[in-house]
């Protein structure tokens, strides 16, 4: 297991985010910053502090539950559902999405169906602490905290200190992935 | 393959697992459009050979809220008519394509017989006296919602326990989730064998009603013969309904359920049935936020039972 990211790279990049977020939509009014559970929701969480820090006003705040958005769930293992806590409409806001690794795009698919469901959302953006690559799908990040190249072999890990109890990102090669599954 | 025919059994994890799902999809059918596309592109079929209103009708929404197709099957109008067997109904029904089906039938174990047939998950929505296990998981339901958790809650199950899938589910429900089941009936309406059912039994309610944090109180069958067991549908009522004096005398936070169909006046008073403290239509939202989690844990293979 190699370290990319310390839990101070982690803490830095959600700074820088946070202050590209607040540039490219000059302000957080009507802003709602929402995270995907389950890493996504303390990532959001941080992100609202930090631009409510930065811009001196209040950021809305929501977790998205996606559980029941998987086009996959005969595939998967158990698929653990949980709350969607949305505390505020979000017709006409400016969404920012937050997860912490953007891979596939498949998850990201399934967030913005989600998503729909709460209401129209004026604009949605995605804001992820890494992005590794191998998009199945056309979906792009606007805001990324580190573009990691990676084999799809390899797994990333993103560790959030509420979560996990510290912050960092790690990748895992091919060999300690199937010896862990073995 | 799994299925969902029994409750006995089934372990308090994954009926604590069913429960917390069925608590997340209770907030998609609040919503203004109630529909998540979970099970778009799968088809859950119907198969009722006895007459249902509430467990077929649920089932039914259950599956349309999770954008799953439905196939329904009523015996009037089949060919069952022409003698086409309770097998070959279900092998046409899976050569159409079905990939879930919900079976009940007054015979107990049609949906054991129907499981080694079907190829795909069964549920059984009732066979005869025996099992209906959704309606354990939703009766569960609205005691979790009041009481937060059935640990240690005492329950008194009333009336026809004989005649009655809903009993024989239900004690296995309530007992694995923490609670104390008491069964109360005269003797005639027992079960005549109840040996390894983890309960109490008493025959007078009127002895031990305050002693209850919910009351659940059981239609009587005429159908199976529950009628011809006690004299009079009044002295069924005057010992066994959950008449307004009855209930004014329940602990203040103790709740009525009722699988339903209610009989007023026979197991229970209407000033009782319309009162807040019976939570029988809580019981009937329930029963679709159930009936999603069984599909979906189904249908996703994570049920496990």
């Amino acid at each position: 297991m190699r370290a990319v990211m310390t839990a101070e790279d982690v803490s830095r990049v959600l700074r820088r985010i946070a202050h590209e977020i607040a540039e490219r939509n000059h302000g957080v009014d009507n802003l709602v910053v929402i995270g995907i559970r389950t890493r996504g929701g303390p990532l959001a969480i941080r992100l609202s502090e930090l631009l409510a820090e930065i811009e001196e006003a209040t950021v809305a705040v929501g977790i998205l539950d996606i559980g029941m958005y998987r086009d996959d769930i005969d595939r998967r293992p158990k698929i653990q559902l949980g709350p969607t806590e949305v505390p505020v409409g979000i017709d006409g806001k400016t969404v920012v999405l937050v997860d912490d690794v953007l891979y596939t795009g498949r998850t990201i698919r399934a967030a913005l169906d989600a998503l729909a469901d709460l209401g129209r959302a004026e604009v949605v953006q995605l804001a992820v602490i890494v992005d590794r690559g191998h998009r199945e799908i056309p979906v792009r990040a606007d805001f990324v905290g580190k573009n990691l190249p990676t084999a799809r072999s390899e797994h990333v890990m993103v560790r959030v200190a509420e979560i996990d109890g510290a912050d960092g990102v790690w990748i895992e090669d091919s060999a300690e992935v199937e010896g862990r599954t073995a | 393959m799994k299925h969902l025919l029994t409750m006995e059994g089934v372990t308090k994890e994954a009926l604590v697992g069913l429960l917390d799902d069925a608590d997340e999809f209770r907030e998609v059918i609040e919503r203004p459009i109630p529909k998540v596309p979970a099970l778009r592109g799968r088809t859950v079929a119907t198969l009722f050979f006895e007459p249902s209103t509430r467990t077929k009708l649920s089932f039914e929404r259950a599956a349309k809220a999770l954008s799953a197709d439905t196939l329904s099957f009523s015996p009037g109008t089949s060919s069952l008519k022409k003698g086409e067997s309770l097998k070959d109904t279900v092998l046409t029904v899976k050569a159409m394509g079905a990939d879930l089906m919900v079976v009940r039938h007054k015979s107990t174990g049609a949906a054991w017989r129907v499981a080694e047939w079907a190829e795909v998950p069964v549920v059984n929505g009732g066979d005869g006296a025996h099992q209906h296990p959704t309606q354990a998981l939703l009766d569960s339901l609205p005691l979790r919602q009041h009481f937060g958790d059935l640990e240690g809650l005492r329950i008194a199950i009333v009336g026809d326990i004989r005649h009655s899938r809903v009993a024989r589910s239900n004690v296995f429900a309530f007992t694995t989730l923490g609670a104390a089941v008491t069964l109360i009936a005269p003797p005639t309406l027992l079960p005549p064998d109840l040996a390894g059912w983890p309960v109490k039994t008493n025959s007078n309610l009127d002895d031990v009603l305050t002693e209850f944090d919910a009351v659940y109180l059981l239609r009587v069958q005429a159908e199976r013969g529950g009628a011809s067991v006690f004299p009079s549908v009044a002295e069924y009522r005057q010992r066994f309904g959950m008449t307004g004096a009855r209930f004014r005398r329940l602990k203040p936070d103790t709740i009525v359920l009722h699988p339903g169909p209610m009989i007023r006046g026979i197991e229970i008073d209407s000033s009782v049935a319309d009162d807040p403290r019976c939570k029988v239509l809580d019981q009937v939202t329930n029963g679709v936020a159930v009936r999603m989690a069984v599909l979906f844990q189904l249908l996703g293979g994570s049920l496990d039972v």
